[in-house]
């Protein structure tokens, strides 16, 4: 099982835009309630009323700040999860073969009942996508929402991952992106989406878009024509008022 | 599939049941699926709660916080039983007792003072979603000492913008999302109306339009602003009258937009002699005049027909009257105004406030919109198109919190409608019942009938100096002295100065302090340690100082060790709400709406919902309104009262499902008895649409007024131009100036001219001039995590994690000066106190300010944490170094640390000066822990409700 | 990388035990009866104890029998069949040489190759992860070997074997450090390649995505001291390679090699710590942290 599967057809992964994110954290705890409840064991809290509480969760937002060689630091939020690699390496170091990656769709999973928490597989995740649940003892890890997916019982517009759904700024996007004509894929080339740590060759399926330019100089002159004085002072500028009224069509008949 | 593949169920069942009710996660008010699961006991658990897709506010779409809401429901934080003190106020120690030894332990404090002196009982409500009941209740007691906490929040906004223009943002309008192209955000926002604009702001980045976010903090939704302006915090009003200033210069202002649907076309009495000096000219029966185009003369503002004037001057009996619009330009041309003038103060360089300016005038009118849509104004004109000025502002706290907030708001709404962007589209849309100008509003009421209700409702707007709440010496009436001369527009009251003044007796002593959700012993008090002291305080004689103090609260806050009696309140999926077009409705721009909460699960413990509780409390005390004419109990409990209470013929609290003539209807009509069934099929809330002609220039347009009747918003169609000029600001002026017979007090008269100015101003937030700025340079303030709501949000399991602690973010320049490094901590002293605390280094930061996430510092012993929580150790309140009142200055006086005309506490307005500091085991100052009436929590939480 | 004990006494002990096995099998020694009855349960002890140290790393314990199935992806499944399947042979060969006091030449032969394969996944098991610089070196496996085999040679009295090997051991030991040092910075992973925002400019972590700990933080984020680190790594050369040396030059006395002995099995300690502890994961990137 540990054999990666021949590359699937249809890649189900994630969009997120950094230029939108706005750091809420909204989709880190959807993500723990929906996981929570459902797909395996539950996502533990350890000392959760306490002087160190920690815990599971799939889906974590980092914030980094971006200092350019000119003008003023920007500030990126930055959620993470599983990207869901085609080459993914956490599923090959499996000794047991509880980590795999869906034939059909390029989900990758944790079959919880075959998993002996040996935490490699976080090992090789460059991503820190997997955590190791302290109470359960097997490894967690985004399922893309593989049970809310395909889910029969839930209205079709609500096949989504619970982190798309109720992310308010509409920043993360959900699709196929093997297919080159799905929204996300032509978001991913409108907006130059880009892979983290290419370097590490794990061909991430989830594309990260770029924060847009900020703080950009307008193109045209400031001055003219939008600021250009109407007359010197405040005398004059009566005068103006009373021309601007007269060639004032009304707006109405 | 390869064959050794796991088979896994794609299709597991989500819920047995999905029950549809309103978050109370914060105030935003989304609607939520509660999905509940059934046990092998039969009993649905709530298991999964996720956004409604149907709802008008968040559209499925939900936040951190409500999403954590299974954990708050379950909080070991939680209170079980109604408590009686055992120990002494401040310790947490009490003993459960049974409702009805608490109600009528309320009963016996109570009752005397009702039937002697009702203003003995100071009732005030904090995160209150009920305040059209809590207000009705406290009518009906009769005392005049009610408010919520809108005093410390964001009056300055919500008055600013009724004043101006009946309305302001959130629960009163939004920007046009689906068609501006420049939305411009000044301050801290995220707190308040926190989906939709993230949703808003989601739609117009999907569009490709702009955003300019004011802030001096680049973080949330100013991160991802195109363009960010890291402004010092208290000049936004000075920055957006640079702006006024470069627009008027230019001429890019909507002249036809400001003649007809503004008072800028109104007259001035300029007559520095007139006891009218000032005041707008109006006809025998009151109404402002005008001069109509068409024929050059008189003409009242809202003629048939008429063609106002913005430029011709009225000359009569010797008396210059100019129109508004001359004033302003008087003004807002001086050169004080220049880029240039304000650039330093700002923290702004010039070009830049140019090109900001530039973009508003190129957006506005280069790439203004039409909609075809005929609609018809109020004067009787036809119009065949909307044009719509595609810029939209939104603020809220940020600019609000401040000593010149109330005008710096004013200079927003201002900005808006020189602009014409409001009401229009592309530009900042009115939600229903909004707009509603301040002269719909009532006033404000004081007059006390010991057994008597109150003669009106407590809050309002007052027009002048006859609507101030004062006793026949001149004396505030009320306990937080709103509607005094210190503070005339008060709109909202003075939460924040209940406990100083009823400690202090002045303006004189109360018998019961009784709250509702206000964590005044905490994070929502100005100098928190005094306020303990003053909850604690004896006097000569041994009794506490403040005799009585009940309190209501779902949770085990810190402020719950304050209180003699408390009256535990159930979760928000424990209960019913309205959330009622007469209070706080959950409106879009296009819809009228109102929605409900409900039981999705029964309490397993022994509370009540705090409304239900104010039902049989009522009936109690006899209060009129809770009692039906044999003297028994009106209301069984709040849901009876939601469907049965009649406000005004036809309004109750809930506007869905009445019965009209012809069966169910909205708006108007009799109680429906299965009105909450209705809404409750109906997913939790109830909306219908404005018709699309009249769903821009709401204020304006003769259908809207129609169907706003229709809908029983008011009474007759009330439509008003939107007020530049405020002309009750200038009655105010004008009393203190000497003319007519209420005169404020001599030590107020130069403050009230200098600062209640009927034309937007910039002054000085007042700390600068009482806190030495050489000595304390820096700004200090806070906001609220997205991901988190006030201290509710730290007893959550989930949230906590999230924001356990904070730090205090340093901007480079004085992170460098200090030579702090990562780990450190830092000594902050205000001229009030000190506070030792982490540190943390933030370059997207105005160069002299500091901040802090709000409230995620907690007292050791509440919340059903642990002693060693890091919300108690390493957070901490930048509270401990706001003072109510500021420090002397030599004058024998001291002023209060709030904006001078609405009272609203100006948190914002904070200076400190910084140090570094060894570290210290734990963020200074050090409290004692409190007893945990609750316990403490589980040690680990694997929560799964189904099988 | 968290030091965790677990993982240094497995790597460490079973080393130690599989090299042991690797001379026994070849016949260096060639013990029997009671004499081979104490070579084989050292060896033993070292190897299985290692082995069941490694088992409370795991969060499942109980079912470790599945490690075995995935021999064609996974180097710890390898490894776990390598070392159980040198301990069956080695087994059968040590029952010959206690019991019946004869050496079945090839099934020691076959054990050693077993011991050396299982020493050598075992080292490929931090040698593959390309997350952790560090490790993804040729002197990582190569250095576990010389140190399993010098170790073996050590217990197994073979010092002519012992001492060239642990010299090597420590040349090698020096290299993995010095190369290793240098890793991280040329594995071309950084944050900007980690956030993909190096193009706007000078990358740093905010906030954290939680203000309280996680299992990453725990597991792959540990901060040594560089001072510290240094004498550690004194220490380790000192205890693991050049004492023990030392010791087996000077003339023969069982109490010297004793002595080497623990002064070997304690430097590998040290230096087994550092291993992991100085090991950063790229991970700690999103941290900011390293």
């Amino acid at each position: 099982m540990t054999q990666l599967p021949p590359p699937s057809k249809v890649k189900l992964g994630l969009v997120i835009d950094l230029d939108t994110c706005v750091g809420c954290h909204a989709c880190v705890v959807s993500c723990k309630g929906w996981n929570t409840e459902n797909y395996g064991a539950p996502l533990s809290d350890q000392d959760p009323y306490g002087g160190d509480p920690s815990g599971t969760f799939l889906n974590r937002v980092h914030s980094y700040e971006v200092q350019p060689a000119e003008g003023t630091a920007k500030l990126i939020h930055f959620p993470k999860s599983c990207l869901h690699c085609d080459d993914a390496p956490c599923v090959t170091v499996c000794p047991t073969g509880a980590s795999y990656k869906r034939a059909e769709d390029g989900i990758v999973l944790v079959n919880e009942d075959a998993c002996i928490g040996c935490s490699l597989c976080a090992w090789a995740c460059p991503y820190g996508a997997r955590e190791l649940d302290a109470a359960a003892g097997v490894m967690k890890k985004c399922t893309l929402c593989v049970d809310r997916i395909y889910n029969e019982n839930l209205p079709e517009v609500d096949r989504v991952p619970a982190c798309v759904r109720t992310c308010p700024s509409g920043a993360r996007h959900f699709g196929d992106l093997g297919d080159d004509d799905s929204a996300v894929s032509q978001l991913v080339a409108e907006r130059g989406g880009f892979d983290l740590m290419p370097e590490q060759g794990t061909k991430p399926v989830n594309k990260y878009l770029p924060p847009r330019p900020k703080d950009v100089e307008p193109e045209y002159d400031i001055l003219a024509p939008y600021l250009a004085p109407v007359t010197d002072g405040p005398k004059g500028f009566v005068g103006w008022l009373d021309k601007a009224l007269s060639a004032l069509t009304g707006g109405a008949k | 599939m390869p064959k050794d593949q796991p088979v896994i169920d794609l299709s597991p069942k989500v819920s047995d049941e999905v029950r549809k009710t309103t978050c109370y996660m914060c105030a935003c008010r989304c609607g939520i699926n509660v999905h509940m699961k059934a046990q092998t006991d039969g009993k649905l658990k709530v298991a999964y709660i996720e956004g409604n897709r149907d709802h008008p506010v968040n559209k499925g779409v939900l936040c951190a916080k409500g999403s954590a809401g299974i954990m708050q429901h379950n909080a070991p934080s939680r209170l079980r039983a109604p408590l009686k003190r055992t120990g002494p106020r401040g310790s947490g120690e009490f003993e459960e007792i049974s409702w009805d030894e608490a109600l009528t332990l309320a009963t016996s404090w109570l009752q005397p003072i009702r039937e002697t002196a009702p203003e003995k009982l100071a009732f005030f409500t904090g995160r209150d979603q009920s305040q059209s009941f809590t207000s009705f209740w406290a009518q009906g007691f009769g005392t005049p000492n009610y408010a919520a906490h809108g005093g410390f929040c964001s009056v300055n906004m919500a008055a600013a913008g009724i004043y101006t223009m009946g309305g302001a943002f959130w629960e009163f309008g939004q920007p046009d999302w689906d068609h501006t192209k420049l939305f411009m955000l000044f301050g801290v926002a995220e707190d308040h109306d926190s989906n939709p604009i993230k949703m808003g702001i989601g739609k117009i980045k999907e569009r490709g339009a702009r955003m300019i976010g004011v802030n001096p903090i680049r973080t949330g939704y100013n991160a991802v602003a195109d363009d960010w302006v890291g402004i010092t915090p208290g000049t936004d009003g000075l920055f957006i009258l640079a702006l006024v200033h470069l627009l008027i210069k230019a001429g890019k202002i909507d002249l036809h937009y400001l003649a007809h649907y503004t008072n800028a076309s109104c007259l001035v009495n300029e007559d520095p002699k007139s006891p009218q000096n000032g005041l707008l000219l109006r006809d025998e029966d009151g109404n402002p005049q005008v001069i109509d185009r068409r024929t050059g003369k008189l003409a009242r503002w809202d003629g048939e027909g008429v063609d106002p004037d913005l430029a011709a001057t009225y000359r009569h009996k010797g008396i210059t009257h100019r129109p508004v619009f001359h004033l302003m330009a008087d003004r807002y041309l001086s050169n004080d105004y220049a880029p240039e003038k304000v650039e330093d103060r700002c923290g702004i360089p010039a070009k830049r406030i140019r090109a900001i300016a530039a973009d508003l005038a190129r957006v506005a009118f280069d790439e203004a919109i039409t909609l075809d849509r005929a609609w018809t104004d109020f004067r009787g004109r036809e119009h065949t198109q909307m044009i719509g000025r595609p810029v939209s502002f939104h603020a809220m706290r940020g600019i609000s919190a401040h000593s010149n907030g109330f005008q710096t708001c004013r200079a927003l709404h201002t900005l808006q409608i020189l602009l014409g962007s409001v009401e229009t589209p592309g530009g900042m849309r009115f939600k229903p019942p909004y707009p509603k100008p301040a002269t719909a509003h009532p006033k404000p009421h004081c007059k006390v009938t010991p057994g008597q209700p109150l003669n009106g409702p407590h809050l309002g707007y007052p027009h002048g100096p006859e609507d101030l709440c004062l006793d026949a010496n001149g004396n505030p009436a009320r306990i937080d002295k709103a509607f005094s001369w210190e503070n005339p527009m008060s709109a909202h009251g003075l939460m924040h100065m209940v406990i100083s003044n009823a400690h202090a007796g002045d303006p004189y002593k109360i018998d019961t302090l009784f709250m509702y959700m206000a964590n005044m012993s905490w994070n929502s008090s100005m100098n928190t340690g005094g306020v303990m002291q003053m909850l604690t305080d004896t006097d000569e004689s041994g009794d506490y100082v403040i005799p009585h103090i009940i309190y209501s609260d779902a949770y085990s806050s810190e402020m719950v060790a304050y209180a003699d009696l408390i009256l535990p309140d159930t979760t928000y999926l424990e209960r019913h709400d309205c959330i009622s077009l007469l209070d706080r409705p959950i409106c879009e721009a296009d819809a009228v709406a109102d929605a409900i909460r409900w039981p999705v699960v029964e309490p397993d413990r022994n509370v009540r919902g705090f409304q239900s509780v104010l039902c049989d409390l009522g009936a109690r005390l006899h209060i009129p309104g809770f009692v039906n004419d044999d003297g028994s109990q009106k209301y069984d409990d709040y849901a009876d009262y939601i469907t049965n209470h009649i406000r005004r013929p036809g309004i109750g609290p809930l506007a869905g499902w009445r019965m009209g003539a012809n069966g169910l209807q909205g708006g108007r009509g009799a109680a429906n008895g299965g009105q909450i069934d209705s809404y409750i099929k109906n997913g939790g809330f109830w909306v219908e649409h404005i018709p699309a002609d009249c769903a821009y220039y709401k204020p304006f347009s003769r259908n809207y007024q129609d169907w706003a009747v229709k809908m029983g918003f008011y009474d007759s169609p009330q439509p008003y131009i939107f007020q530049l000029y405020v002309e009750p600001l200038r009655r105010f002026q004008l009393a203190a100036e000497g003319e007519g017979s209420i005169q404020p007090p001599d030590h107020l008269r130069g403050r009230i001219i200098a600062t209640m100015d009927p034309l937007p101003i910039w002054y000085p937030p007042f700390t600068d001039g009482h806190v030495d700025p050489v000595e304390y340079p820096i700004h200090a303030l806070t906001q609220r995590p997205m991901a988190m709501y006030h201290s509710w949000g730290s007893q959550n399991a989930w949230l906590r994690q999230i924001h356990g602690h904070n730090p205090l973010y340093v901007p480079t320049k004085i992170w460098a000066a200090n030579g702090f490094a990562e780990g450190d901590w830092a000594r902050v002293t205000s001229a009030h106190g000190s506070i030792t605390v982490p540190v943390a280094h933030q370059a997207s930061l105005n160069e002299n300010t500091v901040w802090t996430w709000n409230a995620i510092g907690k007292r050791k012993g509440a919340w059903a944490l642990d002693t060693d929580a890091p919300e108690a150790t390493k957070g901490f309140l930048l509270n401990h170094l706001i003072h109510e009142l500021l420090p002397a200055k030599g004058d024998g006086m001291r002023w209060a640390n709030s904006d001078p005309i609405t009272g609203q506490a100006a948190w914002f307005d904070l200076r400190v000066k910084i140090e570094r500091s060894a570290a210290p085991d734990e963020s200074q100052p050090v409290l004692p822990p409190l007893a945990s009436p609750v316990g403490k929590g589980p040690d680990e939480l694997t929560w799964k409700v189904g099988k | 990388m968290h030091p965790s004990p677990s993982v240094i006494i497995f790597t460490t002990f079973s080393g130690l035990g599989f090299g042991l096995l690797f001379w026994l099998g070849l016949g260096l020694p060639t013990p029997t009866g009671w004499a081979a009855f104490v070579f084989f349960a050292i060896a033993y002890l070292a190897a299985v104890g290692g082995l069941l140290a490694s088992t409370f790393h795991l969060g499942r314990p109980e079912r470790a029998i599945k490690a075995f199935s995935q021999w064609q992806t996974s180097w710890l499944s390898r490894e776990g069949i390598a070392a159980v399947a040198t301990l069956l042979i080695m087994a059968a060969y040590g029952a010959g040489l206690v019991f019946g006091g004869t050496r079945i030449s090839p099934l020691g032969w076959l054990g050693s190759l077993g011991a050396l394969a299982t020493v050598i996944t075992t080292s490929m098991i931090y040698t593959q992860m390309k997350t952790v610089p560090r490790w993804r070196h040729w002197s990582t496996p190569a250095l576990f070997l010389s140190l399993s085999l010098g170790g073996g040679a050590l217990l197994a009295g073979q010092t002519r074997f012992a001492i060239p090997l642990i010299v090597l051991a420590g040349i090698l030991q020096v290299t993995n450090w010095l190369v290793g040092d240098g890793l991280f910075a040329r594995s071309g992973t950084t944050m900007n390649t980690a956030t993909g925002l190096g193009n706007m400019g000078r990358v740093r972590a905010f906030e954290p995505p939680h203000t309280g700990t996680n299992f990453l933080l725990k597991e792959f984020v540990h901060v040594v001291g560089r001072k510290h680190a240094q004498q550690l790594r004194v220490i380790g050369l000192m205890l693991g390679y050049i004492i023990p040396v030392i010791l087996l030059l000077l003339p023969f006395s069982h109490w010297w090699a004793l002595l080497a002995v623990v002064s070997h099995i304690a430097g590998i300690l040290a230096v087994r710590w550092l291993f992991f502890a100085q090991a950063e994961h790229v991970v700690g990137l999103y941290y900011g942290k390293r």
